[in-house]
């Protein structure tokens, strides 16, 4: 072999094994990092363990909401119209959150079958649908109450 | 009447860069010199039906033209004229037709600033970029045209610009992203330009590298104009959520960063000269994707535009035609194109080898992350997942540790070979000095040992004494300090500037996540709440009123250690004609720390909910990358790239690449 050649490789491998790594590695990180997704209907169901970090999505049930009046805590349910969750959060709601619209919580199940939420979710823009919301209302058989894509 | 010539502007735009995509490359082939002259006539033609349309665009939200659907469903007329201007970037279409606007921009420019050049590179430069923009133009022809009509009843008024977008950074964000975004199609034009007519040599670098450098450095401001404006408007304390949308441009901004230093390896030692050539395919076919995420509606994220499946898969079509297309041509011509391998394993060579393969995996992490949830849904039939910040902060974090050690020793070491001697000579009490600092420093100032902390200072003082000792060596010799500094080449400062700039937003991103603090409370009037050192005391809210809003306006009183500091006023808005409420933070912002308030909801009993802030550190992020992309644009003035006559014995470095040009620097 000649000398660049050899260089040559030698760069190569360097380059493989640089990649490799860091390919490992990033699947390694991602299988603890990654969040599933899951409908009022799949919890209902019992599919999701108690205290597992999870998103929950659905439409914020019409006259649901209630909020302290001491605490900063919020009480909502999160429905795809044949199921609901019940779900409490402490912090600041976004600006779109209200009755009616699609909303997606992360968290975790707590023993009792409340959902604690440590995020509310809500689109910037009305008229737009969160993707999972919009799965979640499907798998439901249910039609989404917002038109879809108006502008 | 008025918008049909806008239409009919942006159709003749398409007609003409047809023309432009096939006369002058075709013209080139055949060596056909009339045929390749008709390159820049043609191209200002597409810059000028391009400008007109937009400006038609522009005068129809001015005019409060509901009768264009684009503009009913972005404008009202009680929106302020600066907001009706600039909601022609508002939406999918007009946004759309900006971002053309901007490609035939850089075309222009290219026409222009391309003297220097051999016209036949010239012709196929232009006939490339107007490629891409028969695919621009037929895009919106053909799915998102902003000119459509509602007639014969169009709307009395229009829904209003998205409240979210009702702001200043909205006036300045989304220009320089798309200027930054689309003026990597520039370097994709040299990239397969190079290899169409198998020229890759140091002038070609050395026309390329401009091109890059001002991209990538307004692709920096617009980054950070994102980030900044994302922390103040959005109101979730953050500075960069890893969202699927703001991912692609960090993508492509790693892509030219490695592009950028692959470039002057390109340039100055003949050495990387297919992997430039791939990276610059790669960076642009980011930018592609990029634009693929954010227009298809595939992922979810707060900068998705309303979904249509044709336009995805038309994007995708395009995407998969303009990647395939130049991948299979960079498969046959790359072989042809050779470098260089005269350095030995301890050279600046393989220090830029290495920040290229860190940037890259760096990008490829921040890929996976982002497309991971699509796959996921696609493999496991519909299960729907996302993918947390955690996931990008364990890759991106270590290896931008890796990146800033390198970038000490890169500058200091010499192409081809560099004596470890050397490295010790230059760099030994340059690590003492950043250890020692860079430990006891924070020890002082917190009475503790905290980790995260003294590891960046270490990193930070390591690269600043670093390019502090190495300007020192460099003006040795001179006569004073002052013709000394003035000696250093541009590009020299620019470099500088820049790796400066990265420590700084670097420095900032750490200090400020980890001293960061928030509280959310719920106040009545005339309550306080503790942070820190700080008390934000909460004195009501009063009704104020916008041009086309109304708000609740609270008073925040902060004080230190009992003395009154400042007042906060953050609102709570309901922006009348889309009837959608956003808020508007109070923010004190220091260079040393940002106090931020937002306001959230009132409950029956008039209690407020709220949360506060105290960010120390966080503006160094921003003002970081000012001198990132300052760096960039410097180095762009750097006299060697100034016009010079293409000169005989350019034809001989073709032959022989690896020689420097030395004799032609003027």
């Amino acid at each position: 072999m000649k000398p660049h050649r050899r260089k040559k490789l030698g760069i190569i491998l360097f380059i493989a094994a640089g990649l490799g790594t860091a390919i490992g590695l990033s699947l390694y990180a991602l299988s603890n990092n990654i969040d599933l997704f899951f409908t009022p209907t799949q919890v209902a169901a019992g599919e999701v363990t108690p205290g597992q970090r999870i998103r929950v999505g659905g439409m914020v049930k019409e006259g649901s909401v209630s909020h302290s009046q001491e605490e900063l805590e919020v009480s909502f349910i999160a429905t795809d119209y044949n199921n609901d969750v019940h779900i409490l959060y402490a912090g600041i709601l976004p600006d779109l959150f209200r009755e009616g619209q699609g909303i997606v919580a992360e968290g975790a199940m707590r023993v009792d079958g409340i959902f604690q939420a440590s995020r509310v979710l809500a689109k910037h823009d009305e008229n737009y649908m969160s993707v999972e919301v919009k799965a979640a209302l499907d798998a439901a058989g249910q039609v989404p109450g917002m038109p879809q894509g108006a502008n | 009447m008025i918008p049909e010539l806008g239409n009919f502007a942006l159709i003749l735009a398409f007609c003409l860069s047809v023309l432009l995509g096939f006369i002058p490359m075709i013209g080139a082939a055949r060596n056909n010199v009339l045929w390749m002259s008709l390159a820049r006539p043609l191209t200002v033609g597409v810059f000028v039906f391009l400008s007109i349309s937009l400006f038609v665009l522009g005068y129809s939200f001015v005019a409060d033209d509901f009768s264009v659907q684009f503009v009913a469903s972005h404008s009202n007329t009680m929106l302020p004229i600066y907001y009706k201007i600039t909601a022609v970037w508002g939406g999918h279409e007009g946004s759309f037709l900006f971002w053309t606007w901007m490609l035939g921009g850089w075309m222009l420019a290219v026409c222009i600033f391309s003297k220097a050049m051999p016209d036949e590179f010239v012709a196929r430069v232009l006939a490339i970029m107007g490629l891409i923009c028969v695919g621009y133009t037929l895009f919106m022809l053909a799915t998102s045209n902003p000119f459509d009509r509602v007639l014969p009843f169009p709307p009395a008024d229009g829904a209003d610009l998205n409240a979210a977008l009702q702001d200043f950074a909205f006036i300045i964000h989304p220009p320089s992203l798309y200027m930054g975004y689309v003026g990597f199609s520039v370097v994709f034009a040299f990239a397969i330009a190079a290899l169409i007519s198998g020229r890759l040599d140091a002038a070609w670098a050395r026309w390329c590298r401009p091109w890059a450098n001002a991209a990538w450095a307004i692709l920096t401001l617009g980054l950070s104009l994102g980030s900044w404006w994302a922390y103040y408007e959005l109101g979730w304390g953050g500075w960069w959520a890893w969202d699927p949308v703001e991912n692609p441009p960090l993508i492509t901004w790693l892509l030219g960063a490695a592009m950028i230093h692959s470039l002057a390896a390109t340039e100055k030692r003949g050495v990387f000269k297919s992997w430039t050539v791939l990276l610059a395919i790669m960076a642009f076919a980011s930018s592609l994707l990029g634009t693929f995420i954010t227009r298809s509606g595939l992922l979810t994220s707060v900068h998705a535009f309303a979904t249509d499946p044709t336009r995805g898969v038309y994007i995708l079509g395009f995407l998969a035609l303009i990647i395939g297309g130049s991948l299979i041509l960079y498969a046959v011509r790359a072989p042809q194109l050779k470098s260089e391998f005269g350095f030995g394993s301890f050279s600046r060579e393989v220090f830029l080898l290495a920040n290229n393969l860190i940037l890259v995996v760096a990008s490829a992490a921040i890929l996976l992350g982002t497309l991971y949830p699509m796959v996921y849904q696609a493999m496991s039939g519909g299960d729907l997942i996302s993918v947390g910040p955690p996931f990008f902060n364990t890759i991106f974090v270590p290896l931008m540790g890796i990146l800033v050690v390198l970038m000490a020793i890169g500058p200091i070491s010499r192409w081809k070979r560099t004596s470890f001697a050397h490295l010790r000579a230059q760099l030994g009490k340059v690590a003492i000095a950043a250890v020692s600092l860079g430990v006891v420093i924070p020890v002082l100032l917190t009475m503790d040992v905290p980790f995260g902390t003294i590891g960046t200072a270490v990193l930070a003082l390591w690269v600043i004494f670093s390019m502090a000792s190495d300007i020192k060596t460099k003006i040795a010799n001179k006569s004073s300090v002052v013709s000394g500094l003035r000696s250093l080449p541009v590009s020299y400062w620019g470099m500088t500037l820049a790796h400066f700039g990265f420590v700084m937003t670097m420095a900032g991103a750490c200090l400020t996540s980890i001293y960061s603090i928030e509280r959310s409370v719920l106040l009545q009037a005339g309550q306080s709440a503790e942070l820190g050192r700080y008390t934000f005391r909460f004195e009501g809210t009063r009704y104020v009123e916008g041009p086309n809003f109304i708000a609740d306006e609270a008073t925040i009183v902060v004080s230190r250690g009992g003395e009154f500091y400042k007042n906060l006023y953050p609102q709570k808005r309901l922006y009348v004609a889309s009837g959608t409420p956003t808020s508007q933070m109070g923010i004190d912002g220091r260079f040393l720390r940002d106090l931020f308030t937002t306001l959230g909801d009132q409950r029956e009993n008039g209690a407020w909910s709220m949360t506060v802030y105290v960010k120390p550190f966080v503006r160094w992020i921003w003002i970081g990358t000012i001198f990132i992309a300052f760096g960039g644009i410097l180095a762009v003035t750097d006299k060697r790239y100034r016009q010079f006559k293409v000169k005989q014995s350019e034809k001989v470095a073709r032959d022989n690449p690896g020689t420097t040009l030395a004799g032609e620097i003027v």
